[in-house]
């Protein structure tokens, strides 16, 4: 007869599960408000996400770090702190992009909001586990409501987007469920601390590197589909185009934020235990990410297409960092994507205020560079913003990516890959040019007749949010220090 | 007033933020006025200055980013004390003899962070704040050059912005290897440069960190062959950027060799002087061969200009006092002398629409005033006795013979063709016959500009004639930049070439 288990209450140390439970519980008043009153406006709705999100961020606050919980599933460690906290901030920022002047259909659904909470909620789990199967039941979380919160959006091309999101992030899960289970196979574990245990022991019999590698690479395939790392890239422009602006803009960075944390916490985990063909496969990787989809941006018509390949080029030299597996690198990763966050955010949230309700700008594109030409005589300071953006994505100091950028090139100094940091000064310089090309239009261009569409969308809020934005990218070398401190602290805490 | 460093630099900036409210109308006196006060803070900076002192001074130190060494550290010796005062000064004349611009507003505030950026260049003790300003200076020029300039403006203008941020991404990378140097050495974390110059460092990494520093540095100088940006930047500019350009931004690259790769890489510089003065020979003959070829003046004087960096550069790498003081004074001249011709080119151009020399003819008839400016300047551009070009080209070329007396009488040529293609640009455009109907109805030059250019003219001629207030203090930091370098040399040969010489006598 089997013996019936005692488990006690403190033992299963529930306030780990806090901060998504909150957000869950904060999507379902929202939905139970729609069933009272079913007239609310969307401005009930996003204030409401935004105090969810205010009490998510005070729960993830307070949490202890390095404590485990819940069957030991849960694992609040350093980086699951502060990678919940940027989710949370990054939603914080782009929720109110909502409030624009014009309305848009998908906004008028709380079912948007409700989803938008629960997709956090699966980045949060993501983050905060170390269990193969936690962290994919975060991931399909969180996927699958994105995926919907792209549909809602009212374009042709969002539905293809959305479709097409869906079917590479089945693909991707396909693909980490097989490296998950050759994992388990190996090691009889899918906790990610045994499994390394386990694996440590069994280094050395022969024949099996080659399962190790296997499964590092049927993992790393599934991560580089959502981090969207070359060769599994080319979703990431249709995807970004078809979305909306602010979500295209939400999309790369706080979901790759949730990816990295958990491709920290496995490829850290095969290059700690000596697969150094890990290591050397993810630098090819991103130096073949960056470099290609920096080349791609160059040829762009569109800016929102353009932005989407920078983006990729962004996440591949952040990839790089990841290989180098030390404390820096991977303080690096954290501080580029919180600087990286404001400025991306804002730059597409400039995209989405020169956003039509209806009409395109012209057959093929939303958002091609002619927009926006001339634009310092249509509307100065939102010409100089955007023009701050550009400059700081393409890493001109003083502004906010700068910062990452050197932190991330120092790191690959300090771990003796100079040729990499090399290879990334290269590539920023490459990436200038695209990024100058918008600011050589919207500065040195006539405007194009009739451009009534460059600030259609705007609105208080949408203000607010760009002159936050813009703030965090301006003085970034204000709060670089603290930020650097807190997140090495943090990171060196949970021992990556 | 110790923190007269940070006002020289923020004091534009915050001019120009306020610029913006100011009307279009009055832009001009703002922009003038703001320019003037500035250049009476950088001549206080002089005055307060101790000449006898060969270190830094003013030096103000705010920790930014500790946990990276990154610093807010400021100073200034007696190398960037002169060019503080010639970009101030240049800034403020170029403004002045400003003619007739569109969107004079927008000008005058990008003036203003332009200028910002430079004096920032110039007093930045941290390699990251170094940093900083150099790629900042980029977006208000790439502006000026984009938004005022001629038909190819905008090309001309990516142009130079990605040839020099290509260049200094190199650079960066060099940085941060400094920086880690430093800290596996010291186990702390510092980009201030003072700080660097203690780190002695084997041959082969100066080697390299000299190759990453140099390809930042050349780009911007220009060195041959990494000159091929500035044909464009400066056919395409406006006369104010042609001016500001040649006058200041070049300069960041040879203060740059003087700052960072002569004492950090001692080794690596002395290794590097027979390609260096060998590039800059070329630089010197090959730009001099091709301004003659040049049917348009301001073609002629850009590359005249290019060609006067060249000596700048072959005095740098000559490794003693002469070499290099020289070539900080031909800093200071050649930013007077070319700011001056292109300013005055920039004249002739708004009257006549044109810059061809078959164009003019006999101007000397009609125009004056004008024509005895641009002789002046010609003449001080050729390296004339008495004039300031002489000064500064006489010891880069006695310095230089110290090392290799067959460059130096190559170099010299330099100066018999820079004589050739100028009095070409002085024959056909001053003299012969007035036939052009056009030219026989121009004014010659108003008050505005008379006034703009004089201040010019008495500095060439002062300087010319009595360098030594001016050639004090830079031979004074110069020589324990020199000490310095040979006491930190690891080679034989580097303690060799390194001249070290107890007195130093200035000019004629």
């Amino acid at each position: 007869m089997l013996e019936p288990i005692n488990v006690s209450l403190e033992s299963l140390n529930l306030i780990t599960l806090a901060p998504m439970l909150i957000a869950i519980a904060g999507g379902l008043i929202i939905l139970i408000l729609d069933l009272i009153n079913a007239k609310l406006d969307k401005t009930l709705y996003v204030m409401m996400t935004i105090l969810v999100l205010f009490i998510d961020f005070g729960a993830v606050l307070g949490l202890n770090v390095n404590e485990r919980g819940f069957f030991d599933v849960m694992l609040i460690d350093g980086i699951s702190i502060i990678s919940q906290l940027m989710i949370i901030g990054g939603s914080m920022i782009f929720i109110p992009l909502a409030l624009t002047s014009k309305r848009f259909h998908e906004y008028s659904y709380p079912e948007f909001f409700a989803l938008f909470l629960f997709m956090i909620a699966g980045f949060q789990f993501m983050v905060a586990t170390d269990n193969l199967i936690l962290i994919f039941v975060g991931l399909e979380t969180a996927s699958l409501s994105l995926y919907t919160l792209i549909a809602l959006h009212n374009r042709a091309n969002s539905y293809e987007a959305a479709v097409k999101y869906f079917t590479m992030g089945a693909l991707a899960a396909g693909f980490f469920a097989m490296g998950s289970a050759v994992v388990y196979a190996l090691t009889g574990s899918v906790e990610l601390y045994k499994v390394a245990e386990v694996m440590a022991t069994r280094m050395n019999e022969t024949g099996l590197m080659i399962a190790i590698f296997g499964s590092s690479v049927l993992l790393l395939v599934a991560f580089s589909f959502k981090l969207s790392l070359f060769p599994f890239h080319t979703w990431a422009p249709d995807v970004y185009e078809g979305a909306s602006a602010p979500l295209a803009g939400y999309m790369s960075v706080v979901p790759k934020i949730a990816a990295f944390v958990v491709s920290i916490r496995i490829f850290g985990m095969y290059i700690d235990l000596g697969v150094e063909w890990v290591r050397w496969t993810i630098l090819i990787i991103a130096i073949l990410t960056m470099t290609l989809a920096n080349i791609m941006a160059l040829v762009q018509d569109d800016v929102k297409r353009m932005l989407a390949y920078s983006s990729i080029s962004h996440a591949g030299f952040i990839m790089a960092a990841l290989a180098l597996d030390t404390t820096e690198g991977n303080t690096a990763i954290f501080l580029y994507y919180a600087l990286f966050m404001f400025t991306n955010l804002g730059a597409f949230a400039m995209l989405w205020i020169s956003r039509h309700k209806k009409r395109r700008f012209n057959n093929r594109h939303d958002h091609p560079f002619e927009k926006f030409s001339g634009l310092v005589q249509i509307m100065p300071m939102g010409a100089v913003i955007m023009a701050l953006f550009m400059l700081s994505l393409a890493g001109v100091p003083p502004f906010s990516v700068f910062w990452g950028k050197i932190y991330v090139m120092q790191a690959a100094v300090n771990a003796g890959y100079i040729w990499l940091a090399v290879i990334m000064g290269l590539n920023s310089a490459i990436a200038a040019y695209y990024y100058l090309k918008l600011i050589v239009y919207m500065f040195l261009m006539d405007p194009v007749k009739d451009v009534d569409t460059v600030y259609y969308n705007i609105s208080k809020p949408l203000m607010a949010i760009i002159g936050l934005a813009t703030l965090a990218t301006v003085t970034a070398i204000f709060y670089v220090q603290p930020l650097i401190s807190y997140l090495y602290y943090m990171i060196s805490a949970s021992g990556y | 007033m110790e923190n007269i460093l940070s006002i020289l630099v923020f004091f534009p900036a915050v001019a120009g933020l306020l610029g913006f409210v100011v009307d279009k109308e009055s832009a001009r006196a703002y922009g003038i006025t703001v320019a003037a006060i500035e250049f009476l803070l950088s001549l206080w900076l002089w005055f307060s200055f101790d000449t006898t002192n060969a270190g830094m001074q003013f030096v103000e130190m705010i920790p930014l980013i500790p946990d990276m060494g990154i610093s807010y550290y400021l100073g200034a010796d007696g190398i960037s004390l002169f060019i503080i005062l010639m970009t101030t000064l240049m800034t403020l004349v170029g403004m002045a003899s400003m003619g007739e611009t569109k969107n004079i507003k927008n000008m005058i505030v990008t003036l203003l962070f332009l200028e910002m950026t430079m004096v920032g260049v110039f007093v930045a003790l941290d390699a990251i704040i170094f940093y900083l300003f150099w790629e900042l200076s980029l977006v208000p020029m790439l502006y000026i050059i984009g938004a005022w300039g001629g038909p190819l403006r905008v090309y001309a203008s990516i142009k130079f912005f990605l040839y020099t941020f290509t260049g200094s991404l190199i650079m960066l990378v060099g940085m941060l290897f400094v920086a880690y140097l430093y800290h596996s050495l010291t186990g702390v974390w510092s980009f201030a440069i003072t700080d660097w110059y203690a780190l002695i460092l084997p041959v082969d990494y100066q080697l390299w960190l000299f190759a990453a520093f140099f390809i930042g540095f050349a780009i911007k100088v220009p060195m041959f062959p990494f000159h091929t940006w500035i044909p464009y930047a400066h056919g395409q500019a406006p006369t104010i950027g042609s001016v500001i350009l040649a006058a200041v931004l070049l300069k960041m690259g040879t203060y740059g060799f003087v700052r960072f790769s002569l004492p950090m890489f001692p080794d690596a510089s002395v290794m590097a002087i027979t390609p260096i003065a060998v590039l800059s020979l070329i630089m010197v003959i090959y730009t001099a061969m091709i301004a003659y070829a040049q049917k348009d003046v301001k073609q002629v004087v850009a590359y005249s200009s290019v060609s006067h960096m060249g000596i700048i550069m072959l005095g740098l790498f000559a490794m003693n006092a002469e070499g290099l003081s020289g070539s900080v004074f031909q800093m200071l001249s050649h930013g007077i002398v070319s700011g001056a011709l292109f300013m005055l080119v920039g004249m002739i151009y708004e009257r006549r629409h044109t810059k061809l020399m078959s164009e003019f003819g006999g101007l000397a008839a009609v125009m004056p005033k004008f024509a005895i400016i641009f002789g002046i300047m010609l003449m001080a551009a050729v390296g004339l006795p008495l004039t300031i070009g002489f000064v500064g080209e006489f010891l880069v070329l006695l310095g230089f013979y110290q090392v290799s007396p067959m460059m130096t009488i190559l170099a010299g040529t330099s100066i018999i063709l820079g004589a050739v293609y100028m009095l070409r640009v002085m024959k056909f455009t001053f003299f012969g016959p007035l036939d052009k109907e056009e030219n026989k109805k121009l004014k010659d030059l108003n008050a505005r500009e008379t006034w703009s250019l004089i201040p010019l003219v008495a500095i060439v001629i002062w300087l010319g004639v009595y360098p030594k207030p001016v050639l004090g203090p830079i031979d004074n930091s110069v020589n324990a930049l020199l000490v310095f370098m040979d006491e930190k040399a690891i080679t034989e040969e580097a303690k060799d070439m390194i001249k070290v010489s107890k007195t130093t006598k200035g000019g004629n």
